[in-house]
């Protein structure tokens, strides 16, 4: 497998804060990265490094020639938490926003930016809810929307920050679900902040607490996440082994 | 009423009502939809600055209120960006600064300021050639850069950091559309003042949002409340005698008032069993 993302001795900086330190990893085709850590553990930092927002203290991130468009081939899915709901967009205007890159940033939507819309509402099934402001749908639909934008610029990797927060189990299911679909044509780089869930369909753990251990399989012993340096706390309920990183308070079925 | 269209005092306040309500419209959805409204408060009071030179130095207080609105507004956002400082704080310092400035320069100035009172509280019936230049050329570049720009715009008042993933222009935006913002507010001191002039650029379009959640429908709504707005508070003023500025702003609450009315109606009547 041909790797698109080399990281290599990493180090982000606040000011005297370091957030992560010496990080190396190595994201390739068809990888399926799950990156846990407690909170303040440098899991967004990475992510924000990753997509440029970040100038790195120290170190290096070298992308492939797959990723020579960086800003179309890396599709971004951001915590929906973040966003003025009351923004006066539409589910078609935030999509089609995922076709925008520097050197079309003048030109309006064209045709073969609507076929994408097309088939991205097809794949996704939000039809019904194409013309609706954002601010008339569920977290579920939210997520959706926000994956659409992710998706219409076919990036070769997919980036995702807690897509399991303010959605409902149906919906967590169906997500991950469509992400091992994905997975077949590109690869993903998934933060959470629940590894029982994500252990069922990830390839590889990061795990991230100022610094990184990669863990390159699913399957992850709370020794090993000691080993690793990552305070997480084990809740077993319901039919489901269920691991939490500190609070913990939504309901399963 | 018809008379009143062959006195020019008349028809420059109208041509100004029309030219305010399509910057005010454009910016105000703008202002709005990215929750910078007290940003607009801080500029519009920092420019009361720019006045009270002006008149102490004699020269044009519409060229000294642009001057200090331009410099209070990128001043704003240096503060918040490079200086540190909470938004809100960087806001209040720009706000009161303007005020205090333009309060000491009038006080200095020799003789009596009878102009003063239009400047704060609007006379859109006393409009010059030269103010009506200003507002054209406002709304002109205004329209010109959101019709230009417009997915641009969007895509970077939605969602900043995702613009800057995909390295779109955003500090130059930033800083264009605040300058624009900046000089549809100048623009607009003329028919409300600077006390009032808020409210122009947003109680049209939260009129407009009662109905729509789309910026462009919220935009040409806001444009055309504004305009009959105005056109009723110009009417309503030059039969009442009442200062033009406040009844403009009264007449833009009604509607507002109106407009919840109706919307209230359509739902009590829309979740009647039938």
């Amino acid at each position: 497998m041909s790797e698109l993302i080399k990281i290599r001795d990493l180090t982000v900086r606040y000011g005297e804060y370091t957030a992560i330190k010496d990080v190396n990893l190595t994201i390739s085709q068809n990888d399926f990265i799950g990156v846990i850590g407690p909170n303040g553990g440098g899991k967004t930092t990475l992510l924000r490094a990753i997509l440029g927002l970040l100038e790195p203290s120290s170190g290096k991130i070298t992308f492939s020639k797959e990723l020579r468009n960086k800003q179309s081939d890396i599709g971004y899915l951001p915590q929906i938490n973040k966003f003025d709901h009351r923004f006066p967009i539409t589910v078609k205007e935030v999509i089609l926003s995922g076709m925008a890159v520097k050197n079309r940033w003048m030109k309006p939507y064209g045709k073969k930016d609507n076929e994408k819309l097309n088939n991205i509402i097809r794949e996704l099934r939000i039809g019904q809810i194409v013309q609706k402001p954002i601010g008339e749908l569920s977290g579920g639909q939210m997520q959706r929307v926000f994956l659409g934008r992710a998706l219409i610029s076919d990036p070769k990797l997919l980036v995702l920050d807690e897509p399991d927060t303010y959605v409902d189990n149906q919906f967590e299911h169906d997500l991950y679900e469509m992400l091992v679909e994905l997975n077949k044509r590109m690869a993903i780089l998934l933060v959470s902040h629940d590894v029982g869930t994500i252990s069922s369909y990830v390839k590889g753990i990061a795990c991230i607490n100022t610094e990184l251990n990669y863990h390159p399989s699913n399957i992850i012993s709370p020794e090993q996440l000691k080993a690793y340096n990552c305070p997480i706390q084990i809740i077993t309920h319901g039919e489901v082994p269920h691991t939490v990183l500190g609070q913990h308070n939504h309901q399963h079925s | 009423m018809i008379d009143l269209f062959q006195y020019d005092f008349f028809t420059n306040a109208l041509l100004a009502a029309l030219l305010t309500s399509i910057s005010c419209g454009i910016i105000g959805s703008y202002i709005v939809a990215r929750r910078m409204v007290f940003i607009g408060g801080g500029i519009t009071h920092a420019s009361f600055g720019g006045i009270g030179i002006a008149y102490f130095l004699g020269i044009n207080p519409m060229f000294g209120a642009a001057v200090f609105a331009v410099l209070s507004a990128m001043g704003i956002n240096w503060f918040t960006n490079r200086g540190n400082l909470r938004q809100d704080s960087s806001i209040a310092i720009w706000w009161s600064l303007g005020m205090a400035i333009g309060i000491i320069f009038i006080s200095l100035s020799p003789g009596y300021a009878p102009n003063l009172m239009s400047f704060l509280f609007g006379s859109i019936l006393t409009v010059s050639g030269n103010d009506l230049l200003f507002m054209g050329l406002v709304s002109v570049v205004t329209s010109i850069i959101f019709l230009l720009f417009f997915k641009t715009i969007m895509i970077i008042s939605f969602d900043e950091e995702f613009a800057k993933a995909r390295n779109l222009p955003v500090k130059t935006f930033n800083y264009l559309l605040i300058i624009l913002s900046a000089l549809a507010i100048v623009a607009s001191i003329r028919v409300s003042g600077v006390i009032l002039v808020l409210s122009l650029l947003t109680l049209p379009q939260a009129t407009a949002n009662i109905f729509t959640k789309k910026f462009q429908h919220i935009s040409i709504a806001s444009i055309v409340i504004g305009f009959v707005a105005m056109f009723c508070g110009l009417i309503t003023s030059y039969y009442t005698n009442l200062p033009s500025g406040a009844t403009i702003i009264l007449i833009l609450t009604l509607f507002f008032a109106f407009g919840k009315m109706i919307i209230a109606t359509y739902n009590l009547i829309r979740k009647r069993p039938q």
